[in-house]
């Protein structure tokens, strides 16, 4: 009896079509989310990544507004980011960062009065939070393609990155471009922002991008280890803000950020009591024993 | 360790050699060097007396603004260990395999044998034990030696070394000594960056630079009192028997 209630609990999310394709939709993007979010948190990218991830509003609304498919706006949105961050922080005075700041604020809140413009068929909601569940089949086939390419560019970019991450000022006498290194990295951090945005919304999407790899750093110390650990963190932490958001009736999207953050905070409460008992067991340890 | 034979003409030859940042005029001139097979070549200088500015125009960083580079086509490079991101999630063997990417095109993968290779060249520089440690968490003379191991992997018949003596104590430095006189007996090249004058009497060469080239040759012929003064002015020190050192605030980091 237990056991059927049990079985019941577990597979009733699943029961309808469209939960079946939001599962399917968290996977691909965990996979992709986490392998890629450890090197956004090694090249110090998350806050970049973030920027991004708001920037690309206006380009969405202007798509809902005009009726062109959504990643085309997010995509013209992110390519007009980039020029503004870029144009912003060459004027004398104003930091990188400040310019960043400026560039994304000012498109977020252009992208927010666009939304709500009683012309917008899609609620800004929707934009700001996505609609995982509401996913079509355009969505599932762009995520399966991006999960994929992400992985075997990561692969492939594995000893370059590596190099680039650890030794930036001297990757060009090892026969390594690091301004191309980071080229691609950031191109596969727009892929995945365009990709991801549909499902998890604009201000969401970071936390599936960012928040498993820090989980992983919290337990791991290799980059493979790190990005196998990541991807699964994502795709469990997907599959369990599914089943809060179907228990709990909380919006999906939110529900998986929740527990991707709840899960990191546990990471950091176990890191901090391992680190407790390790140090401990070495003030224990006579001196004598140690050497 | 690979072989580099030795052969009768030198492994990097300047001639004349100017170079400089941007438009601006030149902030090292004149230098006219050859670094033969076996060599060790004390690269001694004051802070921005233009150490770094020669090895990053040595490897192809900076183009000559004047004189003549002969340079071999890979030349292995082991900067000072705390430039490195000490917090990276990589082991000694993933730094040691950074040495296979030179000779790799961008799709392909580090193979068995490029890291068989790398496990080799930590074997020659005593850190075969420690290939699979956390690179941070190695000392500071065991970190300096996995760069090395970079650099072997290279195959590289020239070596730079930016003041690989930095920061270690003395065990430390007597494991690098005895690597770097293996690597030199091996048929390498090697030009070392240092504020070291007594350890450079014990190396093949010394090429003193104060913006420009005061004087390159034998340690016996170079590092005379007149010599030092010219390349460090007044910041030498007098110790003993008219030897001279440096005060310790110029055993850091040389950024010109």
């Amino acid at each position: 009896m237990i056991v059927a209630t049990l079985w019941h609990t577990l597979i009733a999310p699943w029961e309808q079509s469209i939960d079946r394709r939001a599962l399917l939709e968290v996977l691909l993007l965990g996979i992709t989310g986490g392998t890629l979010g450890c090197w956004i948190i090694f090249y110090n990218l998350s806050y970049s990544t973030e920027s991004l991830a708001h920037a690309l509003l206006p380009g969405l609304v202007l798509a809902a507004l005009t009726g062109i498919p959504l990643i085309l706006g997010g995509a013209a949105g992110l390519a007009v980011a980039a020029m503004a961050i870029a144009a912003a922080a060459r004027t004398p005075a104003i930091g990188r960062d400040t310019a960043v700041a400026v560039v994304v604020t000012a498109l977020l809140g252009l992208g927010a009065l666009l939304a709500l413009s009683p012309a917008t068929p899609a609620g800004l909601g929707e934009l700001l939070f996505g609609d995982v569940l509401g996913v079509s089949d355009l969505d599932l086939v762009l995520a399966a393609l991006l999960a994929v390419a992400v992985v075997i560019a990561l692969a492939l970019l594995h000893g370059r990155l590596l190099l680039v991450g650890f030794d930036r000022l001297n990757a060009a006498a090892l026969g390594v471009r690091a301004g191309t290194v980071d080229a691609a990295l950031l191109l596969l951090v727009a892929a995945a922002l365009l990709v991801a945005v549909q499902g998890l919304g604009n201000l969401l999407v970071v936390a599936v991008l960012v928040g498993p790899a820090a989980i992983a750093r919290a337990v791991t110390h290799r980059m493979s280890t790190m990005m196998a650990v990541a991807a699964a963190v994502a795709v469990l932490a997907g599959c369990g803000g599914l089943y809060l958001s179907y228990y709990a009736r909380t919006a999906a999207g939110a529900s998986i950020a929740a527990v991707i953050v709840a899960t990191y905070a546990v990471a950091l409460a176990a890191q901090a009591a391992r680190r407790a008992v390790a140090g401990r067991s070495r003030a224990a340890t006579p001196a004598a024993a140690r050497a | 360790m690979s072989a580099v034979r030795a052969i009768g003409a030198p492994l990097m030859a300047t001639e004349g050699l100017a170079a400089g940042y941007g438009a601006g005029p030149p902030v090292l001139r004149d230098v006219t060097f050859t670094a033969q097979p076996g060599q060790r070549i004390a690269v001694l200088g004051p802070n921005g007396g233009g150490k770094t500015t020669l090895f990053r125009t040595l490897l192809g960083e900076l183009r000559p603004a004047a004189g003549t580079l002969q340079r071999p086509a890979r030349i292995g490079v082991v900067p000072q260990t705390e430039r490195s991101r000490l917090d990276f999630p990589v082991s000694a063997l993933d730094v040691a395999l950074m040495g296979t990417l030179s000779t790799l095109p961008w799709w392909r993968r580090p193979g068995r044998a490029d890291r068989e290779r790398a496990r080799t060249a930590l074997a020659d520089v005593g850190l075969a034990d420690r290939a699979d440690r956390t690179f941070g968490d190695l000392s500071g003379g065991q970190r300096q030696r996995v760069l090395v191991a970079r650099a072997l992997v290279q195959d590289a018949p020239v070596l730079l070394l930016d003041e690989p003596y930095v920061g270690l104590d003395a065990p430390s430095i007597d494991l690098l000594d005895g690597l770097l006189a293996r690597l030199a007996a091996d048929g390498r090249a090697l030009l070392i960056a240092t504020h070291d004058v007594e350890q450079a009497r014990d190396w093949e060469r010394v090429l003193c630079l104060n913006r420009q080239q005061v004087a390159f040759g034998p340690p016996a012929e170079v590092l005379t009192r007149e010599t030092l003064e010219r390349t460090y002015g007044a910041e030498l020190v007098e110790v003993a028997d008219e030897r001279c050192v440096m005060p310790p605030h110029h055993h850091g980091h040389d950024h010109a």
